[in-house]
């Protein structure tokens, strides 16, 4: 296949390298992530048509429309574009660094992480949902130091960075089962909702820390890139090459893991978007590489197209997002195998 | 394995020549008594090495002898736990690490082709250290990355999927790679290895081309003593961490340095092609006769008995 | 998981000097020891305080008093626990060789989403509720699921990745299932929370009788597999070189775990752990020759198990914890440090 890299020159000497593919890709996949937000606005107990939600979106709606499509149903859809967008770029951080397609935050235990400062809050302290949400935070953050802290060994190693993630994960599993076995059932319902994934009653303070965060983190973590690329190389190679190894990738990796724990926060931990986000942008742009843009614009896609088909299915607040997400991952997944297989690649 | 005396003296010998190298010139790359251990392993004490500038040195010793511990202190890829490894008058550890690798390039054993990489793409990340922000693909970069292949000969293969080569084809793409980032300086660890005898003159030959005719540094470990002998313009033979013998092939390529470095009994006979020390290991019956007289000789057995199987 | 491992010591060509087999044959001798006084505190300690006497009573004068009856239960408890400890380190033991991964383990295959779908599906759309109601439904489900990655792994063609690829795949559907059901009705969540953690405290004469067959035909299997999963280690080359049957070691590998994984899943639930767990800790003494790991594995693996077990009812009285925690709590920072110390090979 031909390259599809293009460089942009200026006289002055300088250039930025485009993926013209990679590039194309972006561009739709934002549209498409923008097109389902406008329909999943109109979906709901009150349909509203997609030019209506438009003209709302523009301050030039009714009175009626005004209120449902700015104040319950936009940010909703905002959370999911945000959750999504940290989602992807965690993803493709993570399965960068550790150079394994599986070793994404859900196999990690970061999403057992910071469900576990969920259910702490929600079974011993009945937390309201503000409280899980940082409770989800903090888990998640002190999940994220823990396997780094436990995986550094002069370095940290990929392979090593996901055996230690595994048996983190498992032993805050464990911890999850049983703070579900000790709260009454109510509690225990509305735990599993939150392990599950909702976007369901997420509203504009969900949406600016949120916002806060991707606006300092992505511009950051894109600007180092170029480090990671390299990074696929191994080690000794990116080294020999200038890269910084360790300082890029504790960086990169503090940086996902707080994208991670702040869009589990938000929406709790919606599975497999950070697994196949990445995995997906990665066959669309056919360039080898993390994928970042790609990755990010791929999960907020993903996030808000499977909040929409979750509500459609089966009807609004009925079944949360996360296990539609869940479902379409595995199921992309052995399409992968199969497809994969066909062409003779694993 | 060898008798005592023989180490004595020619360890002296390395080390009379290795400080006359000290003082006549002032080198670009050099290890001063350096101390290298993996955790608590430790490989070698106290080893001090020049690579003498514009020289093809070559680095040989039996397994595990340390030399590709050497290469990687050279290359920063390891930090002596003691002494230091000095570039161009500075402590390698505290320079900046593009700009070192603007000075040395590395081609390491283990390296991993991305899933789906092109070779110009691989080619082009050798770039790296020559781009910023801004700079992320000038003219400049396009050139020497095709002249990289070209030189490698692997400029009719930009387009093709590096997972798809022939390990002789990826090992020159790798080295392209290395050429790219336009080092004076060129560490090259076992470039040989798992290459076929064609292919392995045929990566010999490049280097010698890029040490001739660029006047680049080239350091290399190999396994080959005869290749070694061949294209070397300075061998260092290591034994257990330290050197035994430093110097221009011709001179110190001699029947006891074998036998010493690598408990091998051999003549060293003159290369008919090149006139180079070529090295013909002695026969089998020859080497168990000679073993069964003194007890240095049972190393030696040794090596003749799993070789004969 | 899609990790390479990385080299594992080559197995020994040669037979161990008779020392080390000596040494090896005792130590088996001592786990066995071990083994019993685990079993006999495992029927002595528990929740409620018995004395010996009581314990005694219980074990060979049955007359049905309070007592008789706790020591009844504990006994059920001890021998589900010896036979689905074994059964679980076995599988383990073999799944590892299998698919050359120091990480495979029951839950790698989808065996574990397998059985809790089925059980899920069972609580709720066929209103079936005891323990021994359901046991058939984990089986089956463990099985299906188990012979569905075998196909979508590429039966014949079988790599250890893709393998881990279709557990892992099969796996995320099955559990997105698994949710749906849990949230939509709250019946089956209260069940299920319990059962998804593994426990030996339903176990019951029934149970035990319906899983027996199934647990001892597979653990003969597995130990019968130790010689081609030998040849295997080396790599698929070397081992048809070796003469080995590649396609059929792989297969019945397959259809040993499933058996014994599937039916210590139905009768405790999924127990993490104990199956990738113990398989390394004996690797660390045995060396890599299978024909020590797996009888190892079989003894040592019960052991975890009960002593979990013991555990957990000692450390949570008057109520208990289930023994799934436990072992997780226990493994997890055992299974750190053994990544941590060990030698990974630069990628």
């Amino acid at each position: 296949m031909k390259t599809t890299n293009r460089a942009l020159r200026t006289p002055g000497g300088l250039s930025v390298r485009l993926d013209v593919r990679a590039l194309t890709v972006v561009l739709l996949l934002l549209v498409a992530a923008l097109t389902a937000s406008v329909v999943l606005i109109g979906t709901g107990d009150f349909p509203i048509p997609a030019a209506d939600v438009l003209r709302t979106l523009v301050g030039d709606g009714n009175a009626g429309q005004e209120f449902i499509v700015n104040e319950l149903r936009l940010p909703r859809v905002l959370v999911g574009l945000l959750v999504g967008a940290s989602l992807g770029l965690g993803g493709a951080l993570f399965q960068s660094i550790s150079r394994n397609p599986l070793g994404s935050p859900d196999v990690l235990g970061l999403g057992q992480g910071a469900a576990a400062g969920a259910l702490t809050v929600i079974v011993l302290f009945s937390g309201s949902a503000n409280q899980v949400a940082v409770g989800a935070l903090v888990g998640g953050l002190v999940t994220g130091l823990a396997i780094y802290v436990l995986a550094w060994k002069r370095g940290v190693h990929g392979y090593r960075l996901v055996l230690v993630g595994i048996g983190v994960s498992a032993i805050v599993t464990a911890v999850n089962g049983y703070l579900l076995t000790k709260s009454d059932l109510v509690d225990a319902a509305r735990a599993v909702v939150w392990m599950t994934g909702s976007l369901d009653g997420r509203d504009w303070a969900q949406v600016w820390p949120l916002l806060g965060l991707c606006a300092v983190l992505v511009p950051l973590v894109l600007v180092n890139a170029r480090g990671l690329r390299l990074m696929e190389m191994g080690d000794d190679v990116s080294y020999a090459l200038g890269v910084r190894v360790e300082r890029v990738r504790l960086l990169l990796m503090v940086a996902a893991v707080l994208l991670t724990a702040s869009a589990t926060a938000a929406a709790g931990p919606v599975s497999f978007v950070a697994l196949t986000a990445p995995q997906l942008a990665r066959r669309l742009t056919r360039s080898p590489g993390p994928n970042l843009l790609p990755s990010l614009c791929m999960g907020a896609a993903l996030l808000v197209t499977a909040d929409w088909a979750s509500q459609r299915a089966f009807g609004a607040e009925q079944l949360p997002v996360g296990v539609v997400t869940g479902v379409l991952g595995g199921v992309y997944l052995l399409w992968l195998l199969v497809t994969e297989r066909r062409a003779g690649r694993i | 394995m060898s008798t005592g005396t023989g180490v004595g003296t020619t360890a002296e010998r390395s080390i009379n020549s290795g400080l006359n190298n000290q003082r006549s010139t002032v080198n670009r790359l050099s290890a001063e008594n350096v101390t290298l251990a993996y955790d608590q392993r430790v490989i070698a004490e106290q080893l001090s090495v020049e690579i003498p500038d514009n020289s093809f040195t070559v680095i040989v010793g039996p397994n595990a002898c340390g030399k590709s511990t050497l290469l990687r202190a050279l290359s920063r890829m390891l930090k002596p736990s003691e002494g230091r490894v000095l570039l161009d008058g500075q402590v390698i550890q505290s320079m900046p690490a593009k700009k070192v690798a603007r000075t040395l390039g590395l081609l390491p054993q283990s390296s991993i082709a991305p899933d789906g990489i092109t070779v110009a793409d691989l080619v082009g990340r050798g770039r790296y250290p020559h781009q910023g922000i801004l700079r992320q693909w000038s003219t400049e970069d396009e050139r020497v990355v095709q002249e990289s292949m070209r030189q490698t000969g692997v400029a009719e293969l930009a387009d093709r999927y590096v997972d798809e080569l022939s390990g002789g084809q990826r090992q020159r793409v790798w080295i392209a790679m290395a050429l790219a980032q336009q080092t004076p300086l060129l560490l090259l660890d076992e470039p040989t290895t798992y290459l076929d005898i064609q292919h392995q003159i045929d990566v010999l030959d490049l280097c010698a081309e890029l040490h001739e005719e660029q006047g680049r540094t080239l350091v290399a470990v190999l396994h080959d003593l005869n290749h070694a002998a061949r294209y070397a313009t300075h061998l260092i033979a290591l034994r257990e961490g330290s050197v035994i013998a430093q110097g221009a092939p011709n001179d110190i390529v001699t029947a006891e340095l074998v036998e010493e470095v690598f408990g091998l009994r051999c003549q060293v006979i003159d290369d008919p092609e090149t006139g180079t020390p070529l090295i013909v290991p002695a026969a089998r019956k020859a080497r168990i006769k000679d073993a069964a007289g003194p007890e240095s000789g049972a190393g030696a057995e040794k090596v003749a008995a799993t070789e004969a199987s | 998981m899609l990790v390479e491992s990385p080299p594992e010591q080559r197995a020994e060509t040669a037979p161990a000097p008779p020392t080390r087999r000596a040494v090896r044959a005792f130590g088996l001798l001592l786990s066995v020891a071990i083994l019993v006084l685990v079993a006999l505190a495992s029927i002595a300690i528990g929740a409620k305080e018995l004395s010996l006497g009581q314990v005694w009573h219980g074990l060979f004068e049955d007359s049905g008093t309070y007592g008789d009856v706790v020591v009844a239960e504990r006994l059920s408890r001890t021998v589900l626990g010896l036979l689905a400890g074994a059964a679980l380190g076995l599988a383990g033991a073999v799944l590892q060789a299998l698919t050359r991964n120091p990480l495979a383990d029951p839950g790698l295959l989808g065996i574990n989403a397998g059985a809790s779908a089925a059980v899920v599906t069972a609580i709720t759309f066929l209103g079936i509720t005891s323990l021994s109601g359901y046991v058939w439904f984990a089986f089956f489900g463990a099985a299906a699921v188990g012979a569905l990655v075998w196909f979508l792994g590429g039966s014949r063609g079988a790599t250890p990745v893709r393998l881990a690829l279709a557990g892992t795949a099969i796996s995320a559907a099955l559990y997105g299932y698994l949710q749906a059901v849990m949230i939509m009705d709250d019946a089956a969540l209260g069940k299920m929370r319990f059962w998804t953690i593994g426990s030996l405290s339903a176990a019951t004469d029934s149970v035990i009788t319906q899983v027996l067959p199934f647990l001892l035909a597979g653990m003969v299997l597995a130990l019968a597999l130790a010689r081609p999963l030998n040849a295997m280690a080396m790599g698929d080359d070397t081992a048809k070189a070796l003469g080995a049957n590649l396609n059929r070691t792989r297969a019945l590998s397959m259809l040993a775990a499933t058996v014994l994984c599937g039916a210590a899943t139905a009768a405790c639930g999924p127990i993490v752990f104990v199956g990738l767990m113990v398989p390394h800790v004996v690797r660390s003494f045995t060396g890599p020759d299978l024909r020590w790991i797996l009888p190892y594995a079989a003894i040592l693996s019960p052991v975890l198990l009960l002593g979990a077990d013991v555990l957990g009812r000692i450390v949570a009285r008057p109520s208990e914890l289930q023994v799934g925690i436990v072992t997780a709590i226990l493994g997890g920072p055992v299974f750190i440090f053994l990544v941590r110390r060990r030698r990974t090979a630069q990628l």
